[in-house]
């Protein structure tokens, strides 16, 4: 029931929305409808907290630890984007980079796209998982051409093809998953279901699931943005409006990975060995070390904190490919804090490009007197972001670290340097930023604080002291993932 | 109809479908493209037809009835529409040249082929054979898509890609469930409607399809 | 009652000699008719011929040995070419000294020394002729080894008897690799002998002509010899490929009515492959030099995929 109105609310909000179009309550009615969907995700991570795992829908939905705190994190994300969005959007609507057409078409597709992330995560049927996962892409292409500028344009049709190649490799690596399967579980509909395989892991054949992990690694990493398959992600992230930007770093990038680690998962039970993990963890790696230095050359802010995004999604696919407790519980919290602290910073960083009309490092300046909200909230974005202590993303690198030392201590100097040149890069980028003079091409405006405050404060809160029913709910879900 | 002959009618269809993907790899004329592309469509449907009655699966008809309708006959007639509409007719010069796309094809069956090969040995299903062929589509319009610099043609290639997952589908486990099927179809409906904007958006903002002018986004150094 | 094998060797030499002329006579009237012209007559080939052969022959001043030896070597080599392949009884006393592969062996030393005889007299034509003929044979041999090969791999062996043999008994003939090969084929046989789109065997136009350049400066009884083999070798081209891809119809015992039969049965498919030939010359446009690589490429590609598709489907 509760899974209906999850996953009905934002279908529904986006006909809606469609209907309605460009009138004035339509940023509202996108904020109100995320709400609803974030309360029915609280809703939900409130039963399965209390009872446990459940299945609905005659087995078609699954939820455990892992998906509905990603859930959870995805309509809350949303929700806070929509009530950032309302006010950014109206913006770039009076700057006249958005028509009618534009606008109406963006409330739409950004609640089709919360549907299609909830429904990638709420699934238990891995060829539904692919589809909402295409979904996903589909319903975010043309918001990133939404400009409709040469370079939005560009960058949407790269974001079109290289995901929808990549995520063409992910369905081959799911029809040979699902031939394996079927030799065990019978044909139908069952033996693609989650719960199905990851009972008979041990008999599934290790060849055939060992060749399919290498398409559905190509595949759903293309998504995550790892290196070398990320060339579409810095073009998209910093080319669409920024709302946008916010969720796909904040949000696909985290389902993509959920489905590579559910594959994982499998894969692991059926060959008994550590190559698939052995894989992420030298995706991971890559993607690291490369974007941790592509941000050293970076000019435009969007970008940058793009290459920001492979580079922590790298730390969370190395940290599952490591496996073990301590990793896969770091890697869980690195996608929370991950997400919350990276959506707040592009909320910053949409404000700052608003208030100088660029997106160019070098022309912004001085926002701490300009505006101490997005100054102040940039400077503390980027101190949690690079993981300085008391943020929790220093807590969850300190987990990785720890374990990548007991478990692989010879990746541990490539992984210090990938984040001490992201720590360096990120620093000397956005410190001439938020200091100094204001500029005379800076104008002041209206910011929406709740979004901003409300991130930060969430990534400090699981920094400084991680609550309990987190940490226990992590740790369910680490079993789940063992 | 005995299965021995629509055994053989299934390898023949197979050996078809590899012919128009590499029929692809070498048309530069873009309509004749869009028929080769029907053309493939409508040999996977037929082949689908063949093995749901091998297999005596009633799904597959209606994927086979899918197929038809979504790829012989609606997209075939989207793109035409579309290539008539912005004046399409030629490719324009590809990234490397026709015989060597050719050798790299051929390669590239070669590499499906021992890809597959555990699967092949495990399976038991009369139409194991053909999935190295479905992987070698799924390839060459991979290669079509890298060696095209036409917005059209690459999108063909998208779609015979897309072909070759179906085929797989199909060879390797008779299918997949119902539901997968027509999601998948949905996903590539949608996209058909996506690409349809996108070509109007190139081409009024770069006043052509080819998509080597889209390189404004570099790292710069 | 049967027919010493010797004796079938010997008839098949002489129905390849004397009915090569009338073969080509046959597709000339074809192609006439196709073209709504009135035709000469179907033995004009070999009126043709005697006339030839009854003319001095004139020599270049510089012409060396190679140039008067090759018409011979050329005549002799094709024929040699005829005795192997098996068109009226599978079991021809001559086919276990050869196989395919010598057979493409064959064509090629002819081919390697009417490039030479071009070049000989030092004639910008000639060298011209030689090159191009060159550049076609360096493109149509791969393809031709590989359509071969693909052939022989599904039947198991390399002897054109053998071939024909399994084929014969219905073992395979419904198969992908095989009719892939026999595309390749055709395109081959099209390119090997000198046919549109490839080259224009009526054509003495500078600029086109491709095997007419080499052997411009034959005359006489040379001439004749040459002309002779090269129908010879377009009636080896059809039924080679009849006995590789259709062989129903050659004699497997040496029973003088089959063989007689055979004998029939050889005519009547040439000459619905020369129906198959005509329309292809009548449908295509004759191509430029340049694409030739295009075409004998496609050609090379089919018979690769013939062969993957052996390994792949069968």
């Amino acid at each position: 029931m509760i899974l209906l109105i999850l996953l009905g609310v934002p279908l529904v909000a986006a006909a809606a929305l469609g209907f309605i179009g460009d009138r004035r309550l339509a940023p509202e009615i996108n904020i109100i409808g995320s709400a609803a969907t974030c309360a029915a995700g609280f809703d939900l991570a409130f039963q399965v907290y209390e009872h446990g795992p459940m299945m609905a829908g005659g087995k078609f939905f699954f939820v455990d630890a892992f998906n509905v705190y990603l859930a959870v994190l995805t309509s809350f994300v949303s929700m806070t984007t929509a009530v950032f969005s309302r006010r950014y959007m109206r913006r770039e609507r009076e700057h006249g980079r958005v028509g009618h057409v534009g606008m109406r078409f963006y409330h739409a597709m950004f609640q089709l796209f919360i549907f299609a992330m909830l429904l990638c995560l709420l699934t238990n049927n891995i060829g539904v998982l692919w589809i909402a996962m295409e979904l996903a892409t589909l319903s975010t292409v043309l918001l990133v051409s939404l400009y409709r500028t040469p370079t939005a344009i560009e960058a949407a049709w790269k974001y079109f093809i290289l995901c929808g190649v990549g995520i063409s490799l992910a369905l081959f690596g799911t029809v040979l998953l699902y031939f394996a399967a079927e030799k065990v579980l019978g044909e139908g509909g069952d033996a693609l279901l989650w719960t199905n395989l990851s009972q008979v892991t041990g008999q599934l054949e290790p060849t055939v699931l060992s060749l399919a992990f290498v398409f559905l690694m190509v595949g759903y990493g293309t998504k995550v943005g790892l290196v070398p398959l990320h060339n579409w992600l810095p073009d998209a992230h910093s080319e669409g409006p920024t709302p946008i930007s916010a969720v796909l770093s904040g949000l696909l990038l985290n389902i993509a990975l959920y489905a590579l680690v559910r594959c994982k998962v499998l894969v692991d039970g059926s060959t008994h060995t550590h190559h698939a993990g052995n894989i992420m963890m030298g995706f991971g790696l890559l993607s690291i070390l490369v974007a941790a230095f592509s941000l050293l050359r970076q000019k435009d802010i969007k970008r940058m904190f793009s290459y920001s995004s492979i580079e922590h999604m790298g730390i969370a696919t190395f940290a599952f490919g490591l496996g073990g407790p301590i990793a896969t519980f770091g890697a869980l919290l690195h996608m929370l804090v991950h997400s919350l602290a990276k959506s707040a910073i592009f909320f910053t960083v949409g404000h700052a490009s608003q208030m100088h009309r660029t997106q160019e490092m070098d022309k912004i300046q001085g926002l701490i007197r300009g505006n101490p909200l997005v100054g102040w909230g940039l400077m503390f974005g980027v101190m949690a972001i690079v993981g300085m202590p008391p943020f929790g993303i220093f807590t969850s690198e300190f987990l990785i670290l720890t374990a990548t030392i007991k478990d692989a201590p010879l990746m541990t100097p490539f992984l210090l340097l990938g984040l001490g040149v992201a720590f360096a890069a990120l620093f000397r980028k956005v410190q001439p930023m938020v200091a100094g003079e204001v500029p005379s091409n800076q104008r002041s405006m209206k910011v929406s604080h709740l979004p901003v405050l409300f991130h930060m404060l969430l990534v400090l809160v699981v920094g400084l002291y991680l609550p309990d029913f987190l940490s226990r709910w992590f740790h369910t879900a680490v079993e789940v993932l063992k | 109809m005995d299965l021995q002959t629509a055994a053989q009618i299934n390898s023949f269809l197979a050996a078809f479908v590899l012919l128009t993907a590499f029929g692809m790899l070498a048309q530069k004329r873009i309509s004749s493209l869009i028929h080769l592309f029907a053309w493939q469509g409508f040999l996977l449907s037929v082949n689908t037809a063949i093995v749901g009655y091998l297999a005596n699966k009633h799904h597959l008809y209606i994927s086979s009835v899918l197929t038809l309708s979504l790829k012989v006959v609606l997209l075939p007639y989207i793109l035409h529409v579309l290539v008539v509409r912005l004046k399409i007719r030629r490719e324009v010069e590809t990234l490397v040249n026709i015989p060597m796309t050719m050798l790299i094809g051929l390669a590239l069956v070669i590499f499906s082929y021992h890809l597959t090969a555990p699967v092949r040995e495990l399976s038991t299903l009369i139409t194991r054979s053909t999935l190295a062929i479905a992987l070698a589509t799924v390839m060459i319009g991979l290669l079509m898509m890298i060696t095209r610099k036409h917005a059209v043609t690459q999108i063909i290639g998208f779609l015979a890609l897309e072909n070759g997952l179906f085929f797989a589908a199909t060879s390797a486990t008779y299918g997949m469930p119902l539901v997968v099927e027509l999601g998948v179809a949905l996903d590539v409906l949608i996209a058909a409607f996506i690409f349809g904007i996108f070509f109007f958006h190139i081409h009024t903002t770069f006043d052509s399809l080819n998509v080597e002018q889209m390189a404004r986004l570099k790292e710069e150094d | 009652m049967s027919m010493s094998p010797l004796v079938i060797e010997a008839l098949q030499v002489a129905l390849l000699i004397g009915g090569a002329p009338l073969f080509i006579g046959w597709v000339r009237m074809l192609k006439c008719w196709t073209q709504n012209r009135s035709s000469a007559s179907i033995f004009q080939p070999y009126r043709d011929l005697a006339k030839l052969l009854s003319k001095d022959v004139v020599l270049a001043g510089n012409a060396s040995w190679i140039f008067r030896f090759t018409p011979y070597l050329v005549f002799g080599t094709v024929i040699l070419a005829g005795a192997v392949v098996p068109m009226l009884y599978l079991k021809l006393p001559l086919a276990p000294s050869a196989d395919v592969i010598v057979l493409v062996g064959l064509f090629s030393i002819a081919r390697f020394f009417t490039a030479l005889a071009g070049m000989d007299i030092g004639t910008a034509f000639g060298g011209m002729g030689s090159s191009r003929e060159m550049l076609v044979a360096s493109l149509a041999e791969p393809a031709m080894l590989m359509a071969i090969f693909t052939v022989s791999l599904a039947n198991r062996s390399t002897s054109l008897s053998h071939i024909a043999g399994v084929i014969y008994s219905g073992q395979s003939l419904f198969k992908p690799s095989l009719s892939f090969a026999f595309i390749a084929y055709i395109l081959i046989t099209l390119a090997e002998t000198g046919r549109i789109p490839v080259d224009n065997p009526s054509t003495h136009l500078e600029l086109t002509m491709l095997h007419e350049a080499m052997i411009l400066e034959y005359s006489g009884r040379h001439l004749a010899l040459i002309e002779w083999a090269g129908m010879m070798k377009l009636f080896i081209f059809m039924a080679l490929g009849s006995a590789l891809f259709f062989p129903m119809g050659i004699a497997s015992v040496d029973d003088p009515l089959m063989i007689v039969i055979a004998g029939a049965v050889l005519l009547l498919k040439l000459a619905a492959s020369a129906v198959v030939l005509v329309l292809i010359e009548t449908g295509l446009a004759k191509m430029r030099l340049f694409r030739l690589t295009e075409f004998l490429g496609s050609a090379f590609l089919m018979a690769t995929l013939g062969m993957l598709s052996f390994f792949i489907l069968e």
